[in-house]
């Protein structure tokens, strides 16, 4: 999930990110209670959270079909140049997460926050 | 080389604590005495055991969150060094090292060398703080410090608020931490408009919630960030001052 990532990229991503998840969830070792201060407990939940948030990232980078910011869909570009695609993008994405359980396989809902600008037409700067 | 460490170890603040002993192999004398520990932890959780709890961050002196007793020295055997660059080169080969919390009465043990160091936030919420309302920025060159003034006000901010002085002070005080405070924003035009309030405020916490100064000066050789203990005297002068004002 770099600055510049391709659909087939992005997807081996998620499959490894999620192996990564299950693993943590099924193998993590904390010592001690949560009824006392237990900063491994503490330390387990900081990784259970990057964890989703990994995965949030990568679908986020997958489900948007254009290159937008500072970064490239390599499918999404002209001559080197990012690609964007106003009429179907032009919002900003507010994913929903879910679980069934703790640990259990993550599915997202996107929520669109459409980008409106009344005083400046949307144009793509050129580069070149 | 090998060290046994004898630390602290405490369920919880209600709870009474003990010293527990380990052997740590391998010790190199670089280490510091939170990378001892990182050491023993990695020991103990090999072995199925809780790790001892202390708290770290940095581990470049200036943020203030480490903190520990080591053979009944705040911060270690260094004088003005935090905890995270006391190096075990002093110790030889086979020696014991005591590891136990801060000890001071406004310091409650939250878990083995945990303390809860809040009372020293509270004096910050009293009055270590600056509630001016300053308007519009000014030029920067429209409100002269000068060059010296600025200097020594900065000096008595570098306090790192590790909360060392009030461990190393006999009674428990922590004027070493208010003065320095006092003394840095008084120097300073904006905050220096409610030097009155501040004054009244931060001595009334420091009465209330640590114990009073004798000048022992432990405080200042403890201290760190090498607050002068020139911090402590600036609580008097600021109290008098305030003091006077009130009356006029």
């Amino acid at each position: 999930v770099g600055v510049a990532r391709s659909s087939e990229g992005l997807r081996h991503a998620i499959a490894r990110i999620r192996d990564l998840r299950a693993r943590f969830w099924t193998e993590v070792a904390i010592p001690g209670s949560g009824a006392q201060l237990n900063q491994a407990l503490e330390k387990a939940g900081r990784v259970a959270d990057f964890l989703e948030l990994a995965e949030l990232m990568a679908i986020d980078a997958l489900d948007r079909q254009e290159s937008c910011g500072a970064h490239f869909r390599t499918e999404h570009a002209d001559a080197g140049e990012a690609r964007r695609d106003d009429e179907h993008w032009a919002f900003a994405s507010a994913w929903g997460v879910d679980a069934a359980e703790p640990g259990g396989a993550l599915v997202f809902t996107r929520h669109a926050e459409p980008l409106s600008y009344r005083s400046v037409p949307l144009g793509t700067r050129s580069y070149r | 080389m090998r060290l046994t460490v004898e630390v602290w170890r405490q369920e919880g603040t209600e709870v009474a604590g003990r010293f527990e002993t380990h052997v740590v192999e391998g010790v190199e004398p670089q280490l510091s005495v939170l990378e001892l520990l990182d050491a023993l932890n990695e020991q103990l959780i090999d072995g199925g055991r809780e790790p001892v709890a202390f708290e770290s961050d940095c581990r470049e002196g200036v943020c203030g969150a480490c903190g520990v007793t080591v053979d009944g020295e705040v911060h270690g055997p260094q004088d003005n060094v935090p905890s995270c660059h006391q190096r075990l080169a002093g110790y030889a080969d086979g020696s014991t090292v005591r590891i136990e919390p801060f000890r001071a009465g406004s310091f409650p043990v939250v878990r083995d060398l945990i303390v809860d160091r809040s009372a020293l936030d509270d004096l910050i919420c009293a009055g270590g703080h600056v509630a001016v309302d300053a308007g519009t920025a000014p030029d920067a060159d429209a409100v002269g410090v000068g060059a010296e003034t600025a200097e020594l006000a900065l000096d008595f901010a570098a306090c790192i608020g590790c909360g060392g002085c009030v461990a190393a002070c006999p009674h428990g005080a922590a004027h070493l931490f208010g003065g320095s405070k006092l003394a840095h924003l008084s120097l300073l035009p904006l905050p220096a408009l409610e030097r009155r309030q501040r004054a009244v405020a931060v001595v009334e916490e420091l009465e209330e919630l640590f114990g009073p100064c004798s000048h022992y000066g432990e405080c200042a050789r403890a201290c760190p960030a090498g607050i002068p203990l020139t911090a402590v005297a600036v609580v008097n002068h600021e109290r008098l001052l305030a003091g006077l004002r009130r009356r006029l």
